[in-house]
């Protein structure tokens, strides 16, 4: 069952992200709600997908990767790929996050960039990403980068919160609710809303997609190290031989 | 765990009073700094009160920053590491009082740095008094979150470049409601979000530091 | 009440890829001395660190003072052990006794006991000199202080002989003396075999990260 859904993962990514495409650049009509709407609304059915998974999906799957990390039940390199994997793929959506949002923002706004709330927190969001792996970098042992790798992780998920929370306060100019309005509503319908309902999900398993290819990247790494050390092992003993 | 945070706060202490790099190269970078940042802000600008908050906590930040560090490379030089390592403290306590003794030291900085706000910046003296209690608390957020970074970092290729990296985006909330309060006591407005950060950020720092510092010590 | 203080069983130790130890098989009994010897880069220092619990054990077995090697509490074993190392000892910036009222404290010995230590290893007139000012020989007696200080079960000590003069080298010889006779256990590393014939060492020969030869 695992093996089919393995398998299948890529194909239905590709064919949800087709019918988004499809969907979004062709048949919904240009969008009326969004501010500054017209064909740059379309850019609707990409953002806040990418927002959703960078700052939610990817972020949450470090987060609590690096936390069954540091419970000792629970504790091994799997989870440490996991965090890290997950961590690389939030950076590139975070830049997508942030590259799409100024797209939209240049003709609705006037700039590339503004101080908005939503994109301030999101860009230093993407700078604790890039901590993250130059952290990564900085340390070339696995059980000591493992651990402090997930330490920052769970320091990351502190700062969500605050960041946000700071931010917000600060200062808001971004898109207000646009699916669900202050009751609850659903204001965007028919073909808008199932295109956008499709991106999310598609958008999603693209994160899942890209996980697992990461992922099985590492576990290739991890395997030709050990060998590696085996060897190294080999050798050593023999200097004492 | 109280009975090592004090001890580990007392050594920190003596060994910056002893070594005094606090006086003779913190303070001195923290002023200078408060002086480019007028420079920096152009002849019609530089004395206005209103950039004031936001210039005092970017320079202690980024005079922070230094603190951190040497308060990190503290435990690590060769040797001192071994060493301290086979006292097997409680490195909760080890965290508390690390904390602590960075806090007291930034809030000697930060009393400094808030004096040059009102001779150089020209912030009002009664409002940058009223200002003390948020300055005080949000550098205490700071001393339990370099406590946290500066282990992260110690010990690894290049923490100097590394630290900032990792810091700064942390501290970044703490720069956004120190200068709203700060503000709010020289020009009014609402307080109480920015101390809800604040205070937030003080407590989470704190317990990630009480039971993740050791996990650090393993490295 | 075991009569072994270390037992190592095919030990090895990694870092960054690198295995400092090979697969070593050490015992030591209670209140014995073992030496240490070996060129450069044999492992000598990674095999005191890792009975000193500063070091994780990669793969093998291994107890030292009755507490395992294999399990994640490295701090309770580095509590009952006494570390020399090569570098000097704790903070630069504090004087002689400063570093060890801190250190005495720290694992609450009485602060009685350090005057006679600092009298034993002849540093009592440089009580209040700041350590970054002791020579390395000077460093090495602080070290040996605060030993006498906690008095630990197990005592390893990394080149203790290097940087001593010949009345060092006495001096040391004298305290180990004492210290096997109160029954604590000794493991240390040297370039050159012991001269003092009041010390009888078990000697074990590294290289490659493993022991090849002892008498």
């Amino acid at each position: 069952m695992m093996k089919i859904t393995q398998r299948l993962l890529g194909p239905v990514t590709l064919a949800l992200l087709a019918f988004t495409v499809v969907m979004g650049l062709w048949i919904t009509p240009p969008d009326t709600l969004l501010d500054g709407g017209g064909n740059y609304g379309r850019l609707l059915y990409v953002h806040p997908a990418l927002a959703w998974v960078a700052l939610y999906v990817s972020f949450g799957t470090t987060t609590i990767a690096s936390g069954l990390y540091l419970w000792r039940r629970t504790r091994s390199m799997t989870m440490d790929r996991i965090a890290s994997c997950a961590m690389e793929v939030t950076t590139l959506f975070i830049a997508l996050t942030l590259i799409t949002g100024s797209i939209w923002g240049r003709p609705t706004w006037g700039v590339w960039w503004a101080w908005d709330a939503r994109l301030t927190s999101t860009a230093i969001l993407g700078v604790l990403a890039l901590g993250y792996l130059a952290l990564r970098r900085a340390n070339d042992d696995p059980a000591d980068r493992a651990r402090r790798s997930a330490v920052y992780g769970i320091l990351i998920a502190v700062n969500i919160p605050i960041i946000h929370f700071s931010v917000v306060w600060w200062k808001t100019l971004h898109q207000q609710a646009t699916v669900l309005t202050a009751t609850g509503q659903v204001s965007v319908h028919g073909s808008l809303l199932l295109t956008l309902l499709v991106s999310f999900v598609a958008f999603t398993l693209l994160f899942a997609w890209l996980l697992r290819a990461r992922y099985r990247l590492e576990v290739s790494r991890d395997t030709a190290r050990a060998t590696q050390q085996a060897s190294a092992l080999a050798q050593r003993q023999r200097e004492g031989a | 765990m109280i009975r090592v945070a004090w001890l580990v706060a007392r050594k920190d202490l003596a060994i910056e009073a002893r070594s005094r790099v606090l006086l003779w190269q913190v303070l001195p970078f923290g002023a200078l700094s408060l002086l480019l940042s007028g420079l920096a802000l152009g002849p019609n600008d530089a004395g206005k009160s209103t950039s004031a908050p936001g210039l005092f906590y970017l320079v202690t930040l980024f005079t922070a920053l230094l603190m951190i560090h040497r308060a990190s490379e503290l435990e690590h030089t060769s040797g001192t590491r071994e060493s301290v390592a086979t006292l097997g403290l409680d490195p909760a306590g080890v965290f508390l009082g690390k904390t602590l003794a960075l806090t007291l030291e930034l809030w000697v900085t930060g009393i400094v740095l808030l004096a040059g706000s009102v001779l150089i910046l020209h912030t009002a003296l009664i409002g940058t008094v009223h200002a003390l209690p948020s300055v005080l608390v949000t550098l205490g957020a700071m001393g339990a979150a370099g406590t946290m970074y500066g282990a992260l970092t110690a010990g690894v290729d290049g923490p100097a470049t590394l630290l900032p990296i990792l810091t700064l985006p942390a501290f970044a909330p703490l720069l956004v409601a120190g200068e709203r309060s700060f503000s709010a006591a020289l020009h009014g407005g609402a307080l109480w979000e920015w101390w809800v950060i604040v205070v937030v950020a003080l407590v989470g720092y704190l317990a990630v530091g009480v039971l993740l510092y050791g996990v650090l010590e393993e490295s | 009440m075991t009569d072994v203080a270390v037992r190592l069983e095919n030990a090895v130790v990694m870092q960054h890829d690198f295995p400092l130890l090979s697969g070593v098989d050490f015992v030591a009994p209670v209140g014995s001395l073992s030496v240490l010897t070996g060129a450069n880069g044999a492992g000598k220092t990674s095999l005191l660190r890792l009975l000193g619990g500063l070091v994780p054990l990669a793969s093998g077995q291994g107890t030292v003072v009755g507490l395992s090697l294999n399990g994640d509490d490295r701090r309770a074993l580095r509590r009952r052990v006494g570390w020399l190392g090569h570098e000097g000892s704790f903070y630069r910036d504090l004087t002689v006794r400063e570093n060890l009222v801190f250190a005495a404290r720290a694992l609450e010995r009485p602060l009685e006991d350090i005057a006679p230590a600092l009298e034993r290893v002849g540093l009592s007139a440089r009580t209040n000199t700041l350590t970054k000012s002791l020579s390395a020989g000077q460093r090495r007696r602080l070290g040996l202080a605060w030993l006498l200080v906690r008095r630990p079960e197990l005592w390893l000590l990394d080149e203790p002989y290097a940087s001593l003069d010949d009345e060092g080298r006495r001096f040391l010889d004298d305290l180990l003396a004492d210290v096997l006779a109160a029954g604590a256990t000794v493991v240390l590393s040297a370039h050159d075999p012991l001269r003092s014939a009041a010390l009888v060492p078990q000697t074990y020969r590294l290289a490659g990260g493993r022991i090849v030869e002892s008498s």
